[in-house]
């Protein structure tokens, strides 16, 4: 039984240090940074890869202001949540892993923030984002060469009706089958472009294209003259709303301002975080040292039990994931010093009972008993006070931004793990290395 | 059995005293110089160009000036530009950038360039004061809960807010001194100190609480003595550990987070010491008053 405790401890342990070693470290033998795998026809996908924040990594942090003039009160969700998509179908599209976007409603202002990790090249992000939600119709080109190509790559020539000249997109019913499917309204203009490019292309395909990706090509039956139009498909309701809502907003764009604009070069960022991290691992040393010179065995044991803390907190970084950023790096420095202080208790606390003229075995059980209410009270009321920071349910009245919640997030998960290490190992590592002590 | 006791609580005056002078200064400090505001909260633009060899300074002054940037403050070292500006918005800001590398004949690296409106700053304030305040209110229930009596969370409470009032004191005169900007690094120090504050206290409070269990006939000054005389080594040892911490990151650490660094190690030395010299005391006089009755 013993054994199977001991080699499954060895795993976790094992599995811990895979997860934590840096991506960056060349070894004989790659480490997969990536689980990936079947169980019951479920695909478990898992990226351990350290995610840096803005701040670290470097990139653009946009903040636009949307323009709710033109918008009618009840659409106003339906509006920014699709701008929202449409900005993250963007920047997918320009390549990055992890954008985070947000609606954001401050007062009665509403703004969409976009964070973009690793981006340097920020006018062409905000070009990209800044841009109206671009609906195109396609026809193919004069000179067709190619037929074996599907239908959307052959539809290559822009007819010149985009977005701009629809007035309104519903969501409709086939009256025949009872599909759901997108009714488009052109306005004067799209109304005239649609008659002519419908009457040129009788029995011909017509591609409706948003943000470069095609949504349907129906062949055209006859002329068009009333300025309607469906997209038709096998969609489910569900996919005909989604897709009204992003012609809506292309349509009947929402305009947004930039009005917040950060970038970092990655220079700055780097330097500051060398620096930063070098500066760390002397702090922690030099900790190290302290309760090692100061507590002895015991100092060593507690030496052990933060390495294992750095361990298990490094790897719910990478699990979570969580973006690391600057203030998110000084909450866990600070969780650091409450594990520490977690362990000093409980030391002082032992030397309490010896000085009392306990045994050691019988001190070591009264300590950590006695220490472990200042222990939960302290760590409850700063899970608390982050809790709150956290702003978990993203409450409007409390911080949403990103600087303020990322350190409270690495300090409730500091904290969380402090106790556990502070606690529960540290007493096993206090049990197994004075065992072993007895025994020899 | 005999125990050793210091009788901290006799020189309360003193604590007092200081805590006066020190919060004496940075309210001083708040009232004549007020805070440097980062562009967080100011609304403006930050820019940040390297230029790829040495310029004219004055020739390059003459090209803002002459394009109307209205320059809140300018740094130059050698052959790098740190600028805030009134919001400049991102033509102008390549425009000046072209126009520079033109007239300068040198290449330029755009490290920063920033655009904050100023409304941003507020919320922020607004939002984390209202924060602040339930995290207050969260502490007092907790805590009243914890060691059922209001007298430990008020106590608790009172030397939070001292430890908040020394932060943004010297705060002030570390903005008006050596040009420290109120940010939203500065909002997260002054909320770790917050935590760490109450979490340093209930360490204090914890042993006080376990005297008034096991010897009920204690009386509240004998029994905060005793524990401050039990716990002033761990709370000594703590601060240590978190102070060496951020001493090396003080010293250092990159630059944009040394002020931010800075203010955690003077939240982390003034929740040391309010623990036992405020609450503590705080505690006691509280404690008496309701015997009293």
């Amino acid at each position: 039984m013993k054994i199977f405790k001991t080699i499954l401890v060895a795993l976790i342990f094992l599995a811990l240090i895979w997860v934590d070693v840096p991506e960056s470290i060349k070894t004989k033998y790659k480490i997969p940074s990536q689980i990936n795998f079947n169980v019951f026809g479920l695909n478990v996908k898992k990226d351990f890869t350290t995610k840096l924040g803005l701040d670290l990594k470097g990139g653009s942090s946009l903040i636009f202001e949307a323009d709710i003039s033109k918008v009618k009160k009840e659409d106003l969700n339906d509006a920014l949540n699709s701008a929202r998509d449409v900005i993250e179908r963007r920047i997918n599209f320009f390549g990055v892993t992890e954008p985070q976007i947000q609606t954001v409603k401050t007062g009665d202002k509403y703004r969409l923030s976009v964070d973009l990790p690793g981006i340097n090249n920020y006018e062409e992000a905000i070009n990209l984002i800044g841009q109206t939600a671009q609906l195109t119709f396609r026809e193919l080109p004069d000179d067709k060469i190619a037929t074996t190509t599907p239908i959307f790559a052959q539809l290559t020539k822009e007819t010149g009706l985009t977005g701009i000249h629809i007035s309104k997109s519903t969501v409709e019913f086939d009256s025949q089958n009872g599909q759901p499917q997108v009714g488009l309204k052109f306005n004067k203009q799209g109304t005239e472009l649609f008659a002519a490019i419908t009457k040129r292309n009788i029995g011909k395909p017509v591609g409706i294209f948003l943000d470069n990706m095609p949504l349907t090509a129906p062949t055209v039956q006859g002329e068009i003259p009333d300025g309607s139009a469906v997209i038709t498909g096998s969609f489910s309701t569900e996919d005909v709303k989604k897709l009204s809502i992003a012609i809506n907003s292309g349509a009947l764009p929402l305009p947004i301002k930039l009005v917040e604009q950060k970038s970092i070069g990655p220079t700055l960022g780097s330097t500051e975080v060398s620096k930063s991290v070098y500066a760390g691992a002397i702090g922690l040393i030099m900790v190290l040292l302290f309760m090692i010179f100061y507590y002895g065995r015991l100092g060593f044991i507690a030496s052990l039990g933060l390495l294992i803390y750095g361990l298990i907190s490094l790897f719910i970084f990478k699990a979570i994931p969580l973006v690391l950023t600057l203030p998110g790096v000084a909450g866990f420095i600070l969780s650091i010093g409450m594990a520490v202080d977690s362990n000093i208790l409980i030391f002082e606390r032992i030397k309490e009972e010896q000085r009392k003229g306990k045994s050691f075995d019988i001190a070591v059980r009264l300590g950590f008993g006695r220490a472990i209410d200042a222990i939960k009270d302290a760590n409850i009321t700063t899970l608390t006070v982050a809790f709150i920071l956290f702003n978990p349910l993203n409450w409007e009245f409390l911080p949403q931004f990103g600087m303020v919640r990322g350190f409270a997030l690495t300090l409730a998960i500091g904290v969380g793990t402090s106790l556990f290490t502070g606690v529960v190992i540290t007493k096993r590592l206090i049990e197994i290395f004075y065992k072993s002590k007895l025994n020899a | 059995m005999h125990k050793i006791m210091i009788n901290f609580l006799k020189y309360r005056w003193i604590y007092f005293l200081i805590s006066v002078i020190v919060i004496g200064a940075g309210l001083f400090s708040i009232f004549k110089w007020g805070f440097r505001y980062s562009i967080d909260f100011t609304g403006g633009t930050n820019i940040d160009y390297q230029f790829s060899k040495n310029v004219d300074t004055k020739l390059m002054n003459g090209i803002i000036k002459e394009m109307k940037i209205q320059v809140l403050t300018q740094k130059m070292e050698k052959d790098r530009l740190t600028m805030k500006t009134k919001v400049l918005d991102e033509s102008t800001n390549s425009l000046l950038k072209n126009s520079l590398e033109n007239n300068l004949k040198a290449k330029i690296t755009v490290l920063k360039y920033e655009t904050v409106g100023p409304t941003l700053g507020k919320e922020a304030i607004k939002k984390t004061l209202i924060a602040s305040v339930l995290a207050i209110i969260g502490i007092l229930i907790y805590m009243s809960f914890a060691f059922k009596g209001f007298n430990f969370a008020f106590s608790a409470v009172i030397a939070m807010i001292h430890d908040l009032l020394v932060v943004v004191g010297s705060y002030s005169l570390l903005s008006h001194f050596f040009g420290a900007e109120v940010d939203t690094m500065f909002v997260t120090a002054v909320l770790t100190t917050m935590s760490f504050s109450v979490h340093d206290t209930i360490v204090i409070f914890d042993k006080i609480r376990e005297y008034h269990n096991e010897q009920g006939s204690l009386d509240p000054e004998s029994a905060a003595n005793r524990s401050l005389t039990e716990t002033m080594v761990r709370s000594l040892n703590n601060s240590m550990t978190i102070v060496f911490m951020l001493l090396a990151l003080t010293l250092m650490g990159g630059s944009t987070i040394r002020f931010f660094i800075l203010t955690l190690l003077i939240g982390t030395v003034t929740g040391t010491y309010s623990s036992p010299f405020i609450a503590t005391p705080v505690l006691v006089w509280l404690e008496k008053i309701r015997k009293q009755k």
